[in-house]
């Protein structure tokens, strides 16, 4: 384990240096990265600016989970976007030549590409979070501070898992579904307002099936000693957060299950 | 005219290749917006203050916006970037016509065509089971109509201006991701133009892009009157004139200080 994290530390750290050899590129891409994700503040500020509140949360609630969920989706597109590229990969039949490796598929695509730019939405979503923080009348214990730690971590296995599932799909289509994409960029999306706001299908879409529920809105509950209208117990929000790495968990077993599934394309 | 026709032939063949990708496209518009409307639902129903502009309007602007998610002005063309960084713009340059409008056209149909292979699905069913209510007039339809059209021309118009930028490489990429940036901003894609704070709006309403989404959409609704209808269209044809002109004279200025490496 420790020999698998160094070396996909170097694999990292490659992959940084030769991003930084474009330095004004790199810089464009990530302010752009920034500017994107700060309209979508822009839009959710002037939303509260002329409502007030969305059943009852107020824009430095919602700006918590906001934060918590641009974090780590952000932390999840910089460590495992090789996942996402895997299509190009695939057909070009560079997985053949990770197949002949002594190491582990899934830990050889994911150091493929790390993508630093992503620290656009890493900053714009920091510093939500933190201005959220400093605005709330919560009291930041060391247990919730931890809390949110552990619910961003979570949260970027979530979507880590989501990364690996569409790559998964390749091995059958042999070109990602656009489909996982209404699930990733969409859970963004959606985990931005608190879940109580969206119809019973759809919460139960993304609480049972993605369980993005369980890394934002219910930890939430617990950092913001809330009552949940949907009636969660407490012992689960602050045990929540462990659902995203399941879901990590299990996302590997199956991608190891469709690597015994690969055919190369022969290119 | 005719090799500009072939252009946006050529690319229609293309497009249409690609079916289930519009299809995907399409049920990704749809999921958004059913998250969007849940969202502005929830907003409406948490402040008892009249709104600018009502609940049902709002829903059919977002499954409006939604059917026609392609034609905001949000890429640079990817041929024409890669002709510039790949050195080919020079034999582009070798045949007899008119660089610009080969280059706006190809920019046309990348808009034109993924909208008309993406929209219909959508607004069939957001119309069916999602709330999109018809347009409340003939005027109002009509004006909506050739509002699109022009939307259409503008959103090209605005992409062909951003592609010929990045004849200044890195400056170019910049500008281009500032441009969409403002394009999802201050077209109304993100939120309708009426629900923003004013001083927000009195910007979006000072540059191009609320053109492209928000006035061919309020014409729809009738929120713009069909009388302030003959207006709102001349604004938008100023633009379209405006930033033709404004490409061709980047163009030819990118042109005469172009160096093309051989080999």
């Amino acid at each position: 384990m420790p020999g698998t994290l160094a070396l996909y530390g170097r694999y990292a750290s490659a992959s940084v240096k030769s991003q930084l050899e474009y330095r004004a590129s790199f810089l464009m891409h990530a302010a752009g990265n920034f500017l994107l994700s700060g309209i979508d503040f822009c839009t959710l500020w002037a939303l509260f600016n002329r409502f007030g509140t969305i059943r009852g949360w107020t824009l430095a609630e919602v700006a918590l989970l906001y934060g918590m969920v641009n974090l780590s989706f952000a932390l999840a597109e910089a460590l495992a976007r090789g996942f996402g590229t895997f299509e190009t990969l695939v057909r070009h039949g560079g997985f053949d030549r990770m197949l002949l490796r002594p190491r582990s598929t899934a830990l050889q695509v994911a150091g493929q590409e790390v993508q630093l730019m992503r620290v656009g939405r890493f900053f714009q979503g920091g510093g939500v979070l933190l201005w959220a923080a400093a605005s709330l009348d919560v009291r930041w214990t060391a247990a919730k501070v931890t809390l949110t730690a552990a619910a961003i971590i979570g949260g970027a296995c979530l979507f880590a898992g989501l990364f690996v599932l569409q790559a998964t799909l390749t091995f059958f289509t042999t070109s990602t579904l656009e489909i996982v994409n209404t699930v990733t960029y969409g859970g963004v999306e959606t985990a931005q307002y608190p879940l109580s706001v969206y119809r019973p299908w759809f919460r139960g879409f993304f609480t049972f099936v993605v369980p993005l529920a369980c890394v934002n809105y219910l930890p939430a509950h617990a950092l913001l000693e809330r009552n949940d209208p949907l009636g969660s117990p407490s012992w689960l929000r602050w045990a929540a957060p462990l659902a995203g790495v399941l879901f990590l968990t299990v996302a590997l077993r199956i991608w190891e299950l469709g690597v015994r599934h690969y055919r190369s394309t022969g290119s | 005219m005719k090799p500009y026709l072939a252009v946006v032939a050529a690319r229609f063949r293309v497009h249409v290749q690609y079916r289930a990708a519009a299809l995907a496209g399409a049920g990704t518009q749809l999921f958004w917006g059913l998250i969007r409307v849940m969202i502005f639902e929830a907003f409406y129903r948490s402040s008892t203050a009249v709104q600018p502009i009502s609940m049902a309007q709002v829903a059919s602007y977002v499954w409006l916006s939604q059917a026609t998610f392609a034609m905001l002005p949000d890429h640079v063309e990817a041929e024409i970037r890669d002709t510039i960084r790949d050195g080919n713009v020079a034999s582009e340059l070798l045949r007899p016509v008119d660089i610009y409008w080969v280059w706006y056209c190809r920019c046309l149909s990348f808009t034109l065509i993924p909208t008309l292979m993406r929209c219909f699905p959508i607004l069939l069913l957001a119309g069916l089971f999602f709330g999109l209510k018809p347009p409340p007039s003939a005027a109002a339809a009509a004006a909506a109509g050739a509002a699109l059209l022009g939307a259409m021309l503008l959103s090209s118009a605005i992409t062909a201006l951003v592609s010929i930028g990045l004849l200044w490489t890195i400056s170019g990429e910049g500008i281009a991701r500032l441009s969409f940036a403002a394009a999802y901003l201050f077209s109304g894609m993100m939120l309708p133009l009426p629900l923003f704070p004013d001083w927000l709006r009195a910007i979006a309403v000072a540059l191009p892009y609320h053109g492209v989404i928000d006035v061919p959409f309020r014409l729809y609704l009738g929120h713009i009157p069909p009388s302030a209808a003959p207006a709102a269209l001349a604004a938008q044809a100023g633009w379209i004139v405006a930033l033709v002109l404004a490409g061709r004279l980047l163009l030819k200025r990118g042109l005469t200080r172009l160096v093309v490496q051989g080999g």
